[in-house]
Parts: structure tokens; sequence; C-alpha cells
């Protein structure tokens, strides 16, 4: 085989470091329209295409490939849109090394096809002509509300307005889009790309009221007397941990949620332009080796930061962030520090935290998650100066909602049990996915979820005792 | 949107809304809060609800002018709407009988002790209350907390009303003279800090309702947490009414100045741009 077939995966063109890492723009530009064909040629065009495989929804990869490869454009999105009703957030958000592309055969003894970027790269082309509504089915008479306006309630919502559903989705904030509006930076998906994959939602039907908490503003059972029939509850996982230990609540210690919430939700990075504030000192310390750690440690930077460094517990091999985001993290000066974890935060008089008590860790024997077990290292304990603190540490399932549905089962982590296959709860017509039911995952499996209860609801609404938990 | 329906200017800096807000109204309990947002670039912000009527579907809030947003807030007028309004938020006071409650309310705290006070009486609780300002310009709704209170007392700071001094004095004398079963106090942090000190003394329990800086309010970003019986808890969703004998008031003050210079800054570009506007509408 000729190398090039082998070996001719592009490189993501993107904006230079000096450039990118003080303002808040996209860092990767996007390929250009004969990179991206050329890319799309080299597809071997499997029989048994083993990269659909690890697509969580299933996107008919070879086919929207060949239709590239044939300068097909628009057909080669419909394509994708068939299956994926966000490919301008999943093109860029989803980790495609651990999916599709792992399992793409020239990966085996070349480089997988760049599936990720040739998705960007054709619903950029659409988002510019401008998105056109598919032709709407006639109104099915029959409400279901969407708690959560993530990825896995969008895409739920998407999937049951398709159908003709009367849908409503409720969210907690005053912006709609969950943890894409409030959790993942500008510079790695730009909101008006948020916005406009939430309005294309909205163009299917889809209502959405902001500013109700279900659970506070209205219950369930608030929403069983309006009519609604089915619900779906895709709230995510959005309680921050902490670490635990003394000084965590110094001033300059953040949650990565609050960190984040108040950059990109609030756009405290245009402050004072923006009412809310951030502070970010000379020298940042972010904890944690995630996806979550990598976009605060960046935030930091483009926020002023002189120093960021990222603290670890495991080694770089172990850190679940994407391979991508730990690269560029590193190449705009984020200083990785591996096998360290803080034990106590030291702060002056007035409450401000200016240091980070450390450890060392080795690794010891694999832990239940397979990873190799990190172990204090007794007497290596250092400080680290700091300013400011991030702990991305991860996130747990909000007991706010949870709590109000009574009966409602739960793991005994606090997230709701739910059938895989149709994200049925105990609950009759009480459906759930994504992080709430998984923990912290990836947008892409949230959006999986959404659209196996879309298909779930429908089911139940026409034959509601085929669901044998609520026999 | 929430549409404001009556604004009341209760002394110079303090302002009363009655919002159109029928499900918060129709949630809302005694303690809990809302968090609003005035425009597009502004900033959530938590305020109590001071009083609220399910019937007629109306929240009232009551706030002090003390930096931009909510001078921008004041200077909406009725008919105005507010952007965004949501709640009701954290936990209610447990309505319950307790005997003799003494209920405590400093400066614009007076406003969320009203609710608290009202519904203690309602079941059949004795209310003693103590408000209590700087200065008698800065003193409001005596009348509504005297027609949920057995006995009312006004303190202010310099005496130019009701008797000169701390709402702690007065508090300290009922504390030795009569039996009480429970303080509630809201007020500025400082305040509830020394009631607490001094309802412990007595052997005496309280609540106290904490005002940290929030973000989303619904326990997602974890701002506003307090450290209470050396336990760090969320005061948006944990409370934000908490056992005043295990609060951890210094920090809960350190926490509050974090963005003191970014808040002073907000403001003196608020103010300048206000001036510029003055001046060319004066041309």
């Amino acid at each position: 085989m000729a190398s090039d077939r082998l070996f001719g995966r592009p490189k993501m063109p993107q904006r230079p470091v000096s450039e990118r890492v003080r303002d808040f723009f996209e860092v990767p530009l996007g390929l250009p329209e004969d990179v991206a064909i050329a890319e799309a040629r080299r597809c071997l065009q499997c029989k048994k295409p083993s990269c659909v495989k690890g697509c969580p929804v299933e996107i008919d990869i070879p086919g929207f490939v060949a239709l590239l490869a044939q300068g097909k454009f628009d057909e080669a999105i419909a394509k994708i849109k068939e299956k994926n009703s966000l490919p301008a957030i999943c093109g860029r958000v989803c980790p495609q090394e651990d999916q599709c592309e792992k399992e793409c055969v020239l990966g085996k003894k070349g480089q997988p096809i760049a599936i990720g970027y040739l998705e960007r790269f054709l619903a950029d082309y659409e988002r510019e002509k401008g998105v056109k509504t598919p032709p709407l089915p006639s109104p099915v008479p029959r409400k279901v509300a969407v708690i959560g306006s993530g990825p896995a309630g969008l895409t739920c919502a998407g999937e049951l307005a398709k159908m003709g559903y009367q849908v409503t989705i409720f969210e907690a904030l005053h912006a709609p889009g969950g943890v894409l509006i409030y959790g993942i930076p500008e510079f790695r998906l730009p909101k008006a790309i948020v916005r406009q994959e939430v309005e294309y939602v909205q163009s299917l039907g889809v209502e959405i009221q902001v500013n109700a908490v279900i659970g506070k503003t209205f219950t369930l059972d608030d929403l069983r007397d309006a009519g609604y029939e089915a619900f779906f509850i895709g709230t995510g996982a959005g309680l921050p941990y902490f670490l635990n230990i003394p000084g965590e609540n110094l001033n300059g210690i953040y949650s990565a949620n609050e960190f984040l919430t108040r950059s990109n939700l609030m756009k405290a990075y245009l402050f004072p332009r923006y009412d809310t504030p951030i502070k970010v000192g000379r020298r940042v310390a972010v904890i944690g080796g995630g996806n979550v750690a990598m976009d605060a440690a960046r935030t930091a930077l483009r926020l002023g930061a002189e120093e960021v460094c990222l603290v670890y517990r495991r080694t770089k091999k172990e850190m679940p962030a994407r391979i991508e985001e730990v690269e560029r993290a590193e190449e705009e000066g984020v200083n990785c520090i591996i096998l360290t974890t803080p034990v106590r935060f030291i702060g002056n008089e007035n409450g401000w935290v200016t240091g980070m008590e450390c450890i060392q860790m080795e690794l010891g024997e694999p832990d239940e998650s397979g990873r190799r077990r990190p172990v204090p290292v007794p007497g290596s304990e250092f400080v680290i100066p700091v300013d400011t603190v991030v702990v991305a540490i991860g996130q747990g399932p909000n007991p706010l909602l949870l709590q109000t549905i009574k009966g409602l089962a739960l793991n005994k982590r606090g997230y709701i049990v739910a059938d895989p296959e149709t994200g049925a709860t105990n609950l009759r017509g009480v459906f759930a996915g994504g992080d709430i039911v998984t923990g912290a995952a990836t947008v892409i499996s949230a959006m999986g979820a959404g659209k196996r209860a879309a298909r779930a609801i429908d089911r139940f609404f026409k034959d509601p005792d085929s669901f044998p938990q609520w026999r | 949107m929430a549409k404001i329906l009556k604004k009341e200017v209760l002394t110079p800096q303090m302002k009363l809304m009655v919002v159109e807000a029928p499900w918060v109204a129709k949630k809302a309990k005694p303690g809990q809060f809302v968090i609003l947002r005035v425009n597009e670039e502004g900033e959530r912000i938590p305020l109590t609800i001071a009083d609220f009527d399910p019937l007629l579907g109306t929240v009232t809030i009551i706030f002090q002018e003390v930096g931009k947003t909510t001078m921008m807030l004041g200077e909406l007028n009725e008919g105005d709407a507010i952007l965004d309004f949501v709640g009701p938020l954290g936990r209610e006071i447990e309505e319950k009988y307790f005997g003799h409650v003494v209920c405590v309310g400093g400066g614009v705290g007076i406003a969320p002790t009203y609710p608290k006070a009202k519904a203690l009486k309602a079941c059949g609780n004795r209310v003693t209350s103590i408000i209590g300002a700087r200065t008698a310009s800065l003193l409001f709704w005596e009348d509504k907390m005297r027609a949920v209170s057995d006995v009312l007392y006004v303190t202010t700071d310099d005496g130019t009303y009701g008797e000169k001094g701390f709402v702690t004095h007065v508090l300290g004398r009922i504390l030795r003279s009569e039996k009480v079963d429970l303080v509630v106090a809201v007020g500025p942090v400082m305040m509830m800090k020394m009631v607490s000190l001094l309802a412990k003394d007595h052997g005496v329990p309280v609540l106290v309702s904490l005002n940290p800086i929030m973000v989303d309010g619904t326990g997602m970003c974890g701002c506003c947490r307090v450290t209470v019986d050396g336990q760090c808890r969320f005061t948006c969703v944990d409370g934000p009414v908490f056992d005043g004998w295990k609060v951890d008031f210094d920090e809960l003050l350190k926490r509050q100045r974090t963005y003191l210079e970014e808040e002073r800054r907000a403001l003196d570009l608020y103010l300048a741009e206000k001036a510029k506007e003055e001046v060319t509408h004066g041309f």
C-alpha cells in the first residue's frame, strides 16, 4: 500500500501560540477544502466498517466520507445529520482518538482517517451556507418535558420534535446549552456555534424555558399537572468535587465549575464590559488531569497569568484529558507537574491563598479503574507558591432535582439508575441520560443517550406496556 | 423577564420592588432567595425574598444600592422588566412552634427577617422582634414588623430613633431576663456573628441567614461555600439558613471581600459613564 494512503493524515492548521495565548478565539482553524477531500479519498471504504462501531451515535462514516471525497458536501452533511444533529460541536469536542478513529483499519499500520476533522469541515461548510430546517411532520399532541439543555437534552428534544411531539426544555440557567455554554471555553467551542445549534433545535419546534429550576420553580408533579406525559432528565454532572484538605476555602481557590462558569457563561474575560469579575493572579495552579483541567489552565493563561502549572497525582499517561488538549496546553506554556498532590493550602492574614503544600506520589498497584494507584512518598512535601488555584478533580450528580422526585432510584454514587438501551428509570414515563446516569463522560455519549431515550419515548407513547419495568 | 409592578424608595439607598413572578411566588417559603440579572452583560446576584403573594403571583425584593448591579436595578421603574429572575432557591426555615422566638433584623436584613417573623408568628410562636439601623433614615418596615411581632424593639447606632445602640444590646437584655427558645438573625455578617455568640452564651439556638457571593445559586459552582461545624457547605443549596453557633463567620467575612477591587472598579466606571450621560443630556 502506498505510504500516502497509510500516513497521509493531515495536521489540523491552528493559530500560532504567540497569537492565540492572549485571546479567546478558536485555536484550530479547520481543514481547507482540498485537504479535506484528499483525506476523504484516503478512506478504504471497508465493507464492514469498524469505525461506525466506535461511534456512540453510529454515524455512517464511510458513507459521508465517500460523499465528501466526491465533493458532494450537501449530501455528506445530510448523511451525518441522519444520526447526529450537532456535528459542529462533535467535530470539535469528541475524543475521536478513543472512538471512531481508534477503530479505523488504517490506524493499525498507519494513521487513521481524520474523521473528526472531516465532520467539522462539513459542519462548518453547512453553517456558512445557512442551515436549513428539515420538513417537519404533522404535530402529535403529546407533551414531553426535557430537563436540562446540555447535549443530552438538546439531542433528545430535537429527535422528539422531528417525530412531531410537543417538546419543552427546562433550563436552570439563563442561557441554554448546559456544559457547552458554561463549561467548554470559547477557544475550544465558539459560543456562536452552540447558539446556532440551539436555534436549530428551536426551529424544529422545541420550546426552551430558561430560569426554570426543576425541583424548585417547578416539580415533576407540576409538569405532569401541566399536561406533560413523558420526561427526560439530562441534568448532567454539575456538582463540583473539592479536595477536602485544610485551607480550601481561602480566597483565590475556585472549583473548575466556578472558574469556567465565570469566564464562559458570565464572560468574566470581558470584565469590566461584562459585570462578573474573575481573579487570576500571577501564579496559577490547576489540580487535575482531565479536559476540564486543561480548559481551566488555558483559560488562566488567557486571563493574564504569568505561570500556570497543572498538578496531577498520576503520570501523563494516565491523564483522562485528550492528548491533543494536553499538547495544546503544554505548547501554550502550561507546566505539568505530575505525580504530585496538594495536602493543604497556605494563606495570608487577609484570607488569600499564597501557597500550596504538595506531596510527591509514586504509582502502586492498579486500582478499580485499572490505573495504577498513586501512593504518597513520605517526607517529600514541598510548597508551590500560588495566587490562584483551580480545583478540577471531577464533578458529581447535583442532588437538587433528584431529591425532589419521590421514589426515583439512584445508585450508591447518587446517579440515576436507567436502562442503558432506553434510558427508562424505575418511574413510569421518566427517562434519563447523559452524565446524570453515567457520571462525567463525553458530549457524544450524552447525545447518544438522548437519542436512544427519544426513540424509547416514542415507543412509550405508541406501546406503553412494552416497558417491562413499569408493568 | 419579570415585570416590576411597584417600586418604593424606602430610604435614600434602599429600594423595594414588587415583581411579577407567579411561579416563584407560588413556591416561595420564608428564608428562600432569588437570583436575578439586570441585563445581558450583568452579573447574577442573589436577593432574599422579602415577601411573596402566591395569589397575586408577586414577589417583593428589597435591596441596598451598594454596587453597579444594585444601582442599575434601582434605576428600573414600574413597568420595566428584570431580565432574569429565578427561584425560589435555597431551603426555607422550619415553620413550627418553638415557643418564644426573638427575630433580629439589621439594616437591609430587616427585609428577609419579615417573612420569617410572619411565618413563625403564624405557627403560634411568641415573637419578639428587634430591628436596627445605623441611623433613623435607614430604617424601614417598622409597621410591618410590628404587625407580626408581639413586641418590637427598634435601635439606631446614633440614637436618632428608638433606642441608641446595637440590636445586640437589646438582645442581651432579653436573653438575661426572659426565656428564649430560638433566635433568628439576618443582617451584616458581623451582626450575625455577635448575635450568635451572645445567644450561645445563654445556650439559646440561633438561625442565621448567610449572604455570600454566588454565581449560579443551584449548587453548581461552590462559590458560596461556608464552613459550618467544620464541614464545607454550599449556602445556595444547603442554606442560606444555618445554625449560628457553628458558622465560621470570619471566613465568610473574608470571602465576601474577594472582589472588592473589581466591584470598586465597575462602580467607578459606571458612575463616570452616568456623569458623562448627564452632561450630554444637559446640552
